[in-house]
């Protein structure tokens, strides 16, 4: 009962420093799922919701998408895909893809809804077509939406892969889920702190990209009036 | 899965009317009991936050970080001061979730009021600490409502993976079903776990309505 001890354990063990079961095998597992269900997620969702923002329609739909995707619980879609599916890893990627699309496309459609109608307006005014506009100066202006939107994506895609592990996805939630089926806590404890780590270090990325990818023109400021 | 398995068997959801009210109650407990713990904790937390605004920002990150780790690895990490299959492994960190999503809410909601009502209340006479209970405390009760609803409808989504840690009510649908390649109990499961925070996310838009009946018509206010 010993957190140090379990941890120590846990890294220091052989088959944790190399072949299938290792810590960095594991971890790279990981961040394949996430980045393809974030890659197709992205595909799915970004344009369309661009679209749907920009002519305003929908929006009662992407909400109710919204709300709904909330209520649905990751471990029964994990299982009923996986069900229906057969176990395999394009399988799994279905309900990750599934999780990640509404926070996507709510920011999608806010993100670009929310350009400053003024700004529309001039540049129109100033002879840019519909796509221009849309392009020029509502996809910039939607920037810091979609980032957020990103971000919530992505630390829920990196919380449905764990519980997937249950089905037999690989990644960090291996460890979790085998340790529970052996009783090896020293794998529970390592597999969820990793876990824990990832989530933390994703915050601290998406914080870092919010304050300095951005171009200083759409950079959150105070307000100025 | 067998071929000529359907996908929903009625018949064992007839025969299990009664166990699946079972485990929608056991549900409703562990999801429901932490939401409100947590709306305790984050009015007390917020008054002091918005009377001390320094204090708030260190505290939003705190918690916005806490809100964004992974429930299974908190869960996990519980597991051998809780134990498995204990109700705590799964309430505890439900808390905290809920906490970490109300008391922004509430601070937002307390430094939404209008800055006449807030002039006006001090012309009056109140102290600082009188004018936020008496005053901002009741008029951020529509964004405490929607930050509520959020809170509810996840919680109730998320307390499903405790059955991972041997304690997840409509959660253990799901396992079972898994372990049996059944689909049946997994999409009772489903359809109970979203009625079930439909039904909390109803209730919660009626109270809203009944709470600050003036904010009915503003309803952006608090998305």
């Amino acid at each position: 009962m010993n957190w140090i001890d379990w941890l120590h354990t846990f890294f220091t063990s052989p088959a944790r420093q190399s072949g299938p079961d290792s810590i960095v095998h594991r971890l790279a597992e990981h961040f394949a799922f996430t980045g393809e269900a974030l890659l197709y997620a992205g595909l799915l969702s970004v344009p369309l919701g661009l679209v749907l923002g920009y002519t305003g329609r929908g929006s009662a739909l992407v909400t109710l998408l919204a709300g709904t995707a909330r209520a649905l619980p990751t471990l029964g879609l994990v299982t009923l895909v996986v069900l229906l599916a057969g176990i395999g890893r394009s399988a799994v990627l279905i309900p990750l893809v599934v999780l990640a699309v509404p926070p996507l496309l709510v920011a999608a459609v806010e993100g670009v809804r929310g350009t400053d109608p003024d700004l529309r307006d001039a540049a129109r005014g100033i002879g840019l077509t519909h796509p221009q506009v849309l392009f020029q100066v509502c996809l910039p202006a939607a920037l810091p939406a979609l980032l957020a939107g990103l971000r919530s994506a992505t630390v829920q895609v990196i919380a449905t892969a764990t519980v997937a592990a249950y089905v037999g996805l690989g990644g960090l939630g291996r460890y979790v889920m085998d340790g529970l089926a052996l009783r090896d806590f020293p794998a529970v404890a390592g597999g969820a702190v990793l876990v824990v780590a990832l989530a933390l270090l994703t915050q601290l990325l998406f914080a870092g990209l919010l304050r300095y990818a951005l171009p200083p023109g759409i950079r959150p400021r105070r307000s100025v009036d | 899965m067998a071929d000529d398995e359907p996908l929903v068997r009625w018949k064992w959801i007839a025969d299990h009317l009664n166990y699946l009210a079972q485990l929608a109650l056991d549900h409703a407990v562990m999801a429901l009991v932490p939401v409100l713990i947590g709306l305790l904790l984050a009015v007390p937390l917020g008054l002091l936050c918005a009377r001390h605004p320094r204090l708030y920002q260190p505290v939003a990150v705190v918690f916005n970080t806490l809100y964004a780790l992974p429930a299974v690895a908190i869960f996990m990490l519980l597991v051998p001061y809780t134990g498995l299959g204990e109700a705590g492994t799964v309430m505890i960190p439900l808390t905290f979730y809920a906490l970490a999503l109300l008391l922004p809410t509430t601070v937002e909601g307390l430094r939404a009021t209008p800055e006449a009502v807030r002039q006006a209340a001090t012309a009056m006479g109140y102290g600082h600490w009188r004018r936020l209970v008496a005053v901002e405390l009741p008029s951020s009760v529509p964004y405490l409502m929607g930050g509520l609803r959020v809170a509810a409808v996840s919680s109730i989504s998320m307390a499903a993976v405790g059955a991972l840690v041997g304690r997840g009510a409509l959660g253990y649908l799901f396992i079972d079903g898994f372990q049996r390649t059944f689909t049946t109990p997994i999409l009772a499961g489903i359809v109970l776990i979203a009625a079930l925070a439909l039904l909390v996310d109803v209730a919660l838009v009626l109270a809203r309505r009944l709470l600050a009946p003036w904010a009915v018509r503003s309803q952006g206010a608090a998305q």
